[in-house]
């Protein structure tokens, strides 16, 4: 395996063209075949919300080490049409490559400088040949650009083989072929990036936030999952729907989120793990049911795929600006679990984490993401089965219960009351969203009120030492770091490139990433406080809203901000420029 | 088997003396005990109204749910655990106003799930407003000047939307309505019972002798319950003669025949162990 950059220890592609040429399908089949070769990858797409025409693009940051997000800059510019170069001319890197349809004419001055090298290819003319249909030419480019970067175009007819079928993958791996030959004869070793494979394929698999949260669910033994589509999450219904049999798992599409969150309260109270997924929009109609699920001591899970609001706002960019909502979702006060992943690994292993402490605590699990994070594709190390457990609490078996009276919602002194299945002998089992006595059955005495009250949040006491056990801050960097950006979800892949830019320069960085938002882990990060460190909150919203919380549980209020909320997911660049600024 | 001593609560009874509640409590009950149904067999699914109290007084597993949110819950239940007897009971408010969305989609679906409705054309836990059965020009707290909507018709609603079986009972007719809800109950499908209840606090037109005057059965009137064209046209019947019994009532595949994994043990009793994903995650290496 070999890697020769133009900036770096990495090469950066970028995809671009029509919404409809399947440029998401491209970038991904390239970095799959990178992956394979060796590398590691992290791909982002970027589109509007329509099915044909306007603009869509691909980025693709190849590396020989892990790679956390897209780079600053792109080396190789794959345009399947001429408004990409225009768009994109710009980002190239000095010394970059365009590959582009020959039938487009393009004139170097035309570019503005006189840094790119342009790579026509006749895309067009090839499909023709083959008599494949026009959005094949994103194939033809794919050739081409494994010629260009010295990669082996068997890897990536392999990785076509895998993804199309029959006739269709025979053509896409012509057309493939013919890319690459026309660039390698024509333009031989002249491009400035090398990705040369290793001899072995490395045990590694590349995939979105969506098959993360999907594959974790299925892993924890979730077993229906009711949904309505929304962006970003309709991924996991997809690919849950399509895996249902082999999971044993009920999929239903619903007619509203309101029917989704109560169908999983309906499904879970009769005991089956049971989840849905949405946007903040479809959130924002669940949270009645959320509440539901907390007055009963249902334990649900939802995942909340953010985008910018409010309202529709931008449905296919990315944004952090539903946390408070999230936390305060529903009337009343109850605890719950808010958790957000940072990358494609913590989407597995957090969403079983959730469902065990959404049945433990009997409330509701809130895994909070972003279009960023669960729409792009990282490369990673296969997930290990035995990591994290099935705990389902305190839950009796039919077969265990003997006793005459069960009291659904006994007063003990966890707060958590034994559950009991549905259809036990002897057991009435009572799920009320009125406020209740231990039987479960309508109260309005006082007593028995703040009896339940306490009861309820006793287990929010309990959730919150538990919690600051589960690794909820994490750090990355030395402790004694001159600056410490703080952050949370999606900006840990970001953050975590900027510290790669300022330790080549000799910054001393670190990145602290809050897991679990809700309970707010105040003990851990007070550690990460124990610092003189200059500190900077990084968050994609207009608001702070995790420096809200912050100022809230720890005291402590940022001096430094940094925030985004053009819907786009933050630049390294950017990152590690304010971190020079502070340091 | 349950005994009418199984199902009592030990809660009092808050509902208005002679209320049609007590008739449709009374059916339902005899219904579970007539059918052999144990009392952890059954799941009550509430939704909120006067009649929302139905899980505080049947001794069954219950879960009183929130407005309109019956079916969704309900169906949930039944796929999870397929033993398991479902009974949604909402009221006219719950299931043809806030939920209405969810009749159509329950009636598609058919999942094995009875729906009994509370109907006394008005709402009453919040003090008298008008309700989507309300007739037009209806006079109630929130429509001095008489209702200007048309009401609604359940019964055609749930046959446009293809429900398996349809059919309405009468409050004041407790031997009947426990017929008719034993048949819900044992109809391997989407069943909808809508009950005409007598308010005897916020209506004071659609009384017992309104009914009284009116209802006639619909086996004692040669109906042919599998003829959809007649079920439409018994369910446009109200003003001189209010048919109740089983307007239409065919047998469709249930909902959860769509997934062969569910004929073995219920889901809910399938012991949980860590998936074995390797197969999976080979897609995407």
């Amino acid at each position: 395996m070999k890697l020769v950059g133009i900036s770096g220890a990495s090469v950066s592609f970028l995809v671009g063209g029509e919404a409809g040429q399947g440029i998401t399908r491209s970038g991904s089949l390239l970095g799959k075949a990178l992956m394979r070769g060796g590398f590691h990858i992290f791909g982002a797409n970027d589109y509007p919300s329509v099915i044909r025409g306007s603009h869509n693009f691909y980025v693709l940051n190849v590396s020989d080490e892990e790679v956390h997000s897209q780079a600053d800059t792109v080396d190789l510019l794959l345009a399947l049409n001429r408004e990409t170069v225009a768009l994109h001319v710009d980002e190239l890197t000095e010394g970059g490559g365009v590959v582009y349809d020959e039938e487009v004419e393009l004139e170097k001055g035309e570019l503005g400088r006189s840094g790119p090298g342009l790579y026509p290819v006749p895309m067009a003319s090839i499909v023709n040949e083959i008599g494949g249909p026009a959005i094949m030419r994103n194939t033809v480019a794919l050739g081409a650009a494994v010629a260009l970067v010295g990669f082996d175009i068997e890897i990536l007819k392999a990785v076509i083989s895998d993804t199309f079928e029959g006739d269709v993958a025979e053509m896409n791996n012509s057309a493939a072929e013919m890319g690459y030959y026309y660039a390698k004869e024509e333009y031989g070793e002249g491009f400035g990036c090398r990705l040369e494979p290793s001899e072995e394929r490395p045990n590694r698999i590349m995939l979105t936030g969506n098959d993360a949260v999907a594959l974790g669910a299925i892993q924890a033994g979730c077993r229906f999952y009711a949904v309505y589509p929304m962006t970003p999450a309709s991924p996991i219904l997809h690919y849950l729907a399509a895996h249902d049999l082999d999971a044993k798992m009920v999929v239903i599409q619903t007619e509203s989120e309101i029917a989704a969150m109560n169908m999983v309260v309906g499904a879970s109270y009769a005991g089956v793990r049971a989840m849905t997924a949405t946007s903040g929009g479809g959130f924002s109609l669940m949270t009645e049911a959320i509440g539901l699920a907390s007055m009963t001591e249902t334990p649900v899970v939802v995942m909340v795929g953010q985008r910018p609001g409010p309202s529709t706002g931008m449905p296919t960019y990315t944004s952090q600006g539903d946390l408070l909502f999230a936390i305060h979702a529903s009337q009343g006060e109850f605890p719950r679990v808010v958790v957000a992943p940072g990358d494609v690994e913590e989407c597995f292993y957090r969403t079983m984490e959730a469902f065990n402490l959404a049945e433990r605590y009997q409330v509701p699990a809130i895994i909070i993401t972003d279009k960023y994070l669960v729409e792009s594709h990282k490369s990673t190390d296969p997930f290990k089965p035995g990591r994290i457990g099935i705990d389902r609490g305190d839950l009796i078996t039919t077969e265990e219960w003997t006793e005459e009276e069960y009291r659904r919602y006994e007063i003990t002194e966890s707060g958590v009351s034994p559950r009991i299945l549905p259809g036990t002998r002897g057991a009435t089992v009572l799920a009320n969203s009125n406020e209740h006595g231990e039987n479960g059955y309508t109260t309005i005495d006082p007593w028995e009120v703040v009896a339940m009250v306490d009861k309820r949040h006793r287990k929010g006491d309990a959730l919150k030492r538990e919690i600051e056990g589960l690794r909820p801050v994490e750090v990355y960097g030395p402790d004694d770091a001159e600056v410490t950006l703080v952050g949370w979800g999606s900006t840990k892949g970001p953050a975590l490139e900027a510290l790669k830019v300022l330790q080549g320069e000799g910054v001393d960085a670190r990145f602290v990433q809050i897991v679990y938002l809700e309970p707010f882990p105040s003990e851990a990060f007070a550690g990460v406080l124990q610092s003189n460190s200059e500190f900077i909150l990084l968050e994609a919203n207009r608001t702070a809203q995790l420096g809200t919380l912050i100022k809230l549980h720890n005291g402590f209020a940022f001096e430094h901000v940094e925030l985004k909320y053009d819907g786009r997911p933050f630049n390294p660049g950017k990152i590690a420029g304010r971190v020079r600024e502070v340091a | 088997m349950a005994t009418m001593q199984d199902l009592a609560t030990p809660e009092a009874n808050t509902w208005c003396p002679r209320c049609g509640n007590f008739g449709i409590l009374m059916a339902a009950k005899r219904a579970i005990i007539q059918l052999g149904l144990k009392r952890e067999e059954v799941v009550a699914v509430s939704g909120i109204g006067c009649h929302g109290k139905m899980t505080d007084y049947i001794k069954v597993n219950g879960v009183h749910a929130i407005h309109g949110r019956v079916l969704p819950v309900a169906t949930a239940v039944k796929l999870a655990n397929r033993e398991l007897t479902v009974i949604g009971f909402a009221g006219d408010g719950d299931a043809y106003n806030i939920g209405m969305g969810h009749l159509s989609h329950a009636a598609r679906r058919n999942p094995d799930v009875t729906y009994v409705v509370h109907d006394n054309l008005v709402y009453g836990l919040t003090t008298g407003q008008t309700s989507p059965t309300s007739k037009k020009g209806f006079r109630t707290r929130s429509t001095p000047r008489g209702a200007f909507e048309t009401a609604i018709n359940p019964l055609t609603q749930a046959l446009a939307s293809d429900a398996s079986f349809v059919a309405r009972g009468y409050a004041g007719d407790m031997h009947h309505l426990t017929e008719l809800l034993k048949q819900a109950i044992a109809h391997p499908g989407f069943a909808l019972v809508d009950v005409l209840q007598p308010c005897v606090a916020w209506n004071r037109v659609n009384t017992y002798n309104f009914y009284g005057k009116r209802v006639y059965k619909l086996e004692e009137a040669g109906h042919d319950p599998e003829d959809l064209s007649q079920a439409y046209e018994r369910a446009l019947e109200w003003e001189d003669r209010i048919p109740i019994g089983v307007l239409y009532g065919v047998e469709r595949p249930a909902y959860r025949e769509n997934f062969p994994f569910l004929e073995g043990a219920p889901l809910a009793r399938q012991k949980l162990d860590i998936a074995d994903i390797s197969d999976l995650l080979k897609e995407f290496a």
